[in-house]
């Protein structure tokens, strides 16, 4: 165990602590939101398969002496894309063919950075440094996370009705192809920020806990909403608390305190099922 | 005008044709149900009718001051929907996002006929109540509201009564009639449930793998294909549906 006050001097905190604070809390809102439409649309994989592709790239462009940033954010857009597209019209099915694509990305990014033999300098965004994010990735993720939150705000009800009835948004004349392509395309951006911070591996996992965890304990879609935001933004907290004070590993650390939260909130519905067992009108139903 | 005129349309599923030279007209307080077999092109023509599908061949207007979005539309629930966490509110507030114009959030006017919906409806006890908690009659209606919050005008339901009990299935078929006489809504349902068909809708069309129908349910209950689907053992085969006091309910 770290002594807190040893490590927290003035200058670690304004230059190392304070950033990441406000660059973590911006994605940790940021993936909660998109994670809700994620996981209720069924499409949970496509965060997935995004942080595969975002990782290749990265790869690719560190291997080739490009800033790793600005050229990962407009490629996972593409693939966001193109995946999109894959699922609604490839014969293979959606899932597959994120598997395909994403798998491909990453092994080809993988395939770079090893004729390179740039290794260890890759690694961080395998799992993530929250710590070692240099001032203007942490400006730039600010930016990009306002701008995914704005978005987000503005088309709250579109989201909604897309999420909850596809076909009935069509048919009322929405456009449901670009706000589809809207989601893919704010969660490639969340997925790239994220993975700075939190690894390729474990972003993902990151947009879909929070969602779970409010689901299990609110029966509004606002409350969904705001709940997994709550969630997700204390998780990051008491994670990077937890990281600095037991030297741990940020993104895993996150992760773990959201799968704490997780199992804690499925704690009042299996009371209840057991208090009550006939009473869920859902179960008899099914 | 009729409100939508199709004329001598072909409907391809993937690369198969299910229908072709079929020709109908959906007027204004017309009560149209669609009947056929499955894979006869029910679903395939009503993509078409919401726009989500164009006509493989043939002409298919809207007329009489009806527009693509002003249709409202009940589709057959998903599974999503069945486990989705949201209040009654927000479901039936979605039915308002066809305005036309961009706004970002709901407007008074759209919330106050949400809530006129829903008083219609009876389901404004409901109103923040958890959707996936609901009865399956309770969800039917609430997707109802939502459907009628989106027109004025037309209705179209796809086979509203999948999974219903007979008593439930009694009560929406009053609850349409009720909207089609009161507040002169156009129906145009989707039905595999024939003989429902016959004693609610005013006009039917039965598309067939090989011939088709199009005209009132008298003509219909004697022509050759109607007595094919009825057959002469209406008598005995109680339809499930309407097992409960229909007749009874017509008079009222």
């Amino acid at each position: 165990m770290n002594d807190l006050s040893a490590i927290l001097t003035p200058e670690y905190i304004s230059v190392i602590l304070l950033p990441a604070l406000i660059a973590g809390i911006a994605v940790s809102l940021c993936s909660s939101l998109l994670g809700v439409s994620l996981v209720l649309k069924r499409c949970s994989m496509i965060g997935d398969g995004l942080s595969h592709v975002g990782y290749g790239t990265l790869c690719i462009a560190i291997a080739m002496g490009w800033a790793p940033m600005k050229v990962t954010v407009p490629v996972v857009i593409a693939a966001a894309y193109i995946l999109l597209r894959l699922s609604e019209s490839s014969r293979l099915g959606g899932d597959t063919a994120i598997a395909l694509f994403s798998a491909s990305a990453l092994a080809l990014g993988i395939f770079a950075s090893s004729k390179a033999n740039l290794t260890t300098d890759v690694s961080h965004y395998m799992f993530g440094s929250i710590l070692a994010m240099s001032r203007s990735d942490v400006i730039f993720s600010v930016i990009l996370s306002v701008c995914v939150l704005l978005v987000y705000l503005l088309f709250y009800d579109k989201i909604f009705a897309v999420t909850f009835d596809e076909n009935f948004a069509r048919a009322t004349g929405l456009n449901v192809r670009f706000y589809n392509l809207m989601i893919a395309v704010l969660t490639a951006v969340t997925v790239v920020l994220g993975m700075m911070m939190m690894g390729a591996l474990l972003i993902s996992s990151l947009m879909i806990f929070p969602a779970v965890t409010a689901m299990r304990l609110c029966k509004r879609f606002r409350a969904v909403v705001l709940t997994a935001v709550a969630v997700s933004v204390s998780c990051f907290l008491i994670g990077l608390l937890f990281s600095l004070w037991f030297d741990t590993a940020v993104g895993a650390s996150v992760i773990l305190v959201n799968l704490l939260f997780y199992i804690i909130s499925s704690v009042p519905a299996a009371l209840l099922r057991k208090i009550q067992p006939n009473g869920n009108e859902r179960t008899k139903s099914r | 005008m009729a409100y939508i005129t199709c004329e001598d349309i072909t409907l391809r599923y993937e690369s198969l044709t299910v229908q072709e030279h079929l020709s109908f007209t959906v007027r204004k307080g017309d009560y149209l149900c669609i009947v056929g077999e499955n894979g006869s092109g029910k679903s395939t023509l009503m993509k078409c009718l919401l726009g989500l599908k164009s006509v493989d061949a043939g002409t298919l207007t809207f007329g009489d001051g009806l527009k693509r979005n002003e249709i409202g539309y009940l589709p057959q629930q998903s599974q999503i929907q069945r486990s989705f966490p949201a209040s009654v509110r927000e479901v039936v507030l979605s039915g308002c996002l066809n305005g036309g114009f961009f706004h970002p959030f709901y407007t008074k006017a759209d919330k106050a006929r949400a809530a006129e919906q829903m008083q219609c409806l009876n389901i404004t006890a409901l109103a923040d109540r958890c959707y996936r908690e609901l009865s399956g009659g309770q969800q039917q209606r609430v997707l109802l509201a939502r459907a009628l919050c989106a027109t004025k005008k037309l209705l179209l339901l796809d086979e509203p009564l999948t999974g219903l009990d007979p008593l439930v299935a009694t009560e929406l078929y009053a609850i349409l009639r009720h909207i089609h006489e009161e507040h002169g809504i156009t129906i145009i349902m989707i039905t595999h449930d024939v003989e429902c068909a016959v004693r609610h809708a005013k006009t039917i069309l039965h598309i067939g793998k090989k011939d088709s129908f199009f005209g009132s349910c008298a003509e219909y209950e004697k022509s050759e294909l109607g007595k094919r689907f009825l057959g002469e053992n209406t008598e005995q085969e109680h339809c499930e549906n309407c097992a409960h006091g229909h007749r009874k309910e017509a008079s009222e």
